[in-house]
């Protein structure tokens, strides 16, 4: 009987220490310390790159609902759609059962899915440190131990990009323009960071900001050897007062990338590799 | 007058019962269809989304529609103009305003990320809303004079929407936000923001309905109004204050919706001749009834998905009011 008792009070021990060892308490970006009694299984996220970094780390089967911009990895596509950032749907939400909500900074949705008793965390990348730090954050969060690999993956990607591209390219002066507003990609933004890592130079220094809205007249004046822009905004980029005689006009070294292309260049994370590949592409296509 | 009387009173309890039938109704409406009804009684998650989910959000719907046909109802007495709305003295820019600062502090540092979780978007939209028309009174000096208080009050929307402007585009990933909430939405309304929206409305419908002599008799002249003897400028303050408060509570639970507080005094007056005590609360329960009724057409005519209600009330409010204009200009010429 005695070593009964002992034997149960051993596993009463060893059971605190693996519950212990699984419940967890992850501080999100607002410095709010979420407690995770057990990694969740049920995830919903609310931000395509997000959900990418969820895939990519492995977990691509623990998410039960997505928002309506997510359509990479393929497997996400079959998966509920809850809304998007402008209008997520809570009761849609709710009715996953999700035990983890993934979201940006920005969603309005935070306060009321708290309020409803789900647990909420915000995480939102916007540059290669912010990538490499939500990584990290989503091993704690789903007990896992891919974020080095997959940073690394990313990493090697950006690299071997860097190293495709021809001597000759090197010199190109870029314009990134995100939307015709014009919104342009600033060197500290994330593209920038990569464009740095390809050797390339940006019109648009970091004191801009990350996403500045340029005036197109400042793009007349920096007259860029190179643009890039999304195939969505590149109607009538050459009829722009005064952009015939921008050199990457004249000289016809305009990429236009695909909606799908430009679904990979703009999300901050796992396909940042693959990102930095396309503008490497593109820069080949186009050397002098 | 006694006819009228009657009119008012059955007009009433039908808004009313038919507001009733809608709450019910919406509990069946949403992304999970009316199984979730069936299921509540064991399901717990399918009763937190009739209970905690649906029900509120109706019943925000109505709260909120409630006080903008109020707010519209007090405005137009006030301005004596039938094309005032809510927002005429700054409230929306000022709302959004406020919301876009929120979002731009969020993150900007821990301090003010802080600051911004205790006082969340919907307590800024509020604080927003009613500084801005603080601005306006102070900029109109005061309420004595109806032209100038309308003319600041434009003066002050503009200001404030160009200022939020600026802050968009200092920040654009922001702006997917601020869209969300100038659409106006009341998927977010839970049973806190339900309380505090029906301890909002009904001080300021007991307030205006107290002041609702002042407006008839401003329906008759600023001259002839002062010379009931009423304390005019301590009351139209206290209206506007009516005003300001029931118009921030309900935005900042919502957002921007539009129309429900132009149209809904319109649809009364179009039905029965009362007074104003009668209007202001007719007024509140048509706005109740318009916005819930939209929120049930958000939720129903895309399902699972869901139709910004904001966009909804202006293409119904709109519609109302093109064909109020053009019935009137036939009859004009007739």
């Amino acid at each position: 009987m005695k070593w009964f008792s002992r034997a149960a009070a051993a596993c009463a021990v060893l059971l605190i220490h693996i519950a212990a060892a699984q419940a967890v308490q992850v501080t999100d970006e607002r410095g709010i310390a979420v407690d995770l009694p057990r990694p969740p299984q049920r995830i919903v996220t609310l931000l395509p790159s997000l959900t990418e970094a969820v895939c990519e780390m492995g977990a691509c089967a623990r998410l039960v609902g997505v928002d309506r911009y997510s359509n990479s990895p393929d497997a996400v596509r079959a998966l509920p759609q809850v809304g998007g950032g402008l209008d997520p749907n809570v009761e849609a939400i709710v009715a996953l059962k999700p035990d983890a909500v993934l979201l940006a900074k920005s969603s309005r949705v935070t306060q009321r899915l708290e309020s409803l008793g789900l647990k909420v965390l915000v995480l939102e990348p916007k540059n290669h440190a912010d990538v490499q730090r939500v990584l990290a954050k989503l091993d704690e969060v789903l007990g896992t131990h891919e974020a080095p690999r997959v940073w690394r993956v990313i990493d090697a990607s950006v690299s071997a990009a860097a190293q495709s591209v021809p001597p000759a390219a090197r010199t190109l002066r870029i314009y990134f323009e995100v939307n015709n507003a014009p919104y342009a990609a600033g060197e500290s933004s994330f593209i920038g960071e990569t464009m740095a890592r390809l050797g390339v130079r940006n019109i648009v220094p970091a004191a801009l900001g990350p996403f500045p809205k340029l005036n197109p007249e400042y793009v007349v004046r920096a007259n860029p050897d190179l643009i890039m822009v999304g195939e969505r905004s590149a109607a009538g980029l050459e009829q722009r007062p005064g952009w015939a005689g921008i050199r990457a006009v004249r000289e016809g070294r305009i990429c236009r990338f695909t909606a799908a292309e430009s679904d990979v260049l703009v999300r901050p994370g796992p396909r940042m590799g693959e990102a930095a590949r396309l503008m490497a592409k593109c820069l080949s296509d186009k050397a002098p | 007058m006694n006819a009228q009387r009657r009119r008012a009173l059955i007009l009433s309890l039908a808004l009313l019962a038919l507001s009733v039938g809608a709450l019910l109704f919406g509990l069946g409406i949403g992304s999970t269809g009316f199984q979730s009804v069936l299921a509540a009684r064991h399901d717990p998650i399918a009763l937190q989304i009739v209970w905690d989910i649906r029900l509120p959000r109706t019943l925000g719907a109505w709260l909120a529609g409630g006080l903008l046909g109020l707010a519209g109802a007090v405005a137009q007495g006030l301005f004596r103009n039938p094309l005032a709305d809510p927002y005429l003295l700054g409230s929306a820019s000022g709302a959004s305003l406020g919301v876009a600062v929120a979002l731009l502090l969020f993150g900007a540092s821990p301090s003010t990320t802080q600051w911004v979780i205790r006082l969340g978007l919907t307590g800024a939209a509020f604080v927003g809303a009613v500084v801005a028309v603080l601005l306006t009174l102070a900029l109109a000096r005061g309420v004595q004079q109806t032209l100038r208080l309308l003319l600041a009050g434009v003066i002050v929307g503009v200001v404030l929407g160009a200022v939020k402007d600026l802050i968009t585009i200092q920040s654009a990933d922001i702006l997917v936000a601020l869209t969300g909430f100038m659409l106006g939405s009341t998927g977010l309304v839970g049973w806190s923001a339900c309380a505090l929206m029906a301890i909002f409305g009904a001080s300021c419908l007991l307030l205006g309905w107290a002041l609702a002599p002042v407006l008839d008799g401003l329906a008759l002249g600023e001259s002839t109004a002062a010379s009931l003897g009423l304390p005019l400028g301590a009351m139209r303050a206290a209206l506007v204050a009516v005003l300001a408060l029931a118009t921030g509570a309900a935005v900042a639970q919502t957002g921007l919706i539009a129309f429900v507080g132009l149209a809904a005094p319109h649809l009364v007056r179009s039905a029965v001749k009362t007074t104003h005590a009668w209007l202001l609360v007719l007024s509140a329960l048509m706005g109740g009834l318009l916005l819930m009724t939209a929120d049930l057409g958000a939720r129903w005519f895309i399902a699972p998905q869901e139709l910004p209600v904001g966009v909804l009330t202006a293409v119904l409010g709109g519609s109302y009011l093109l064909w109020l204009m053009h019935r009137r200009s036939l009859r004009g010429g007739a």
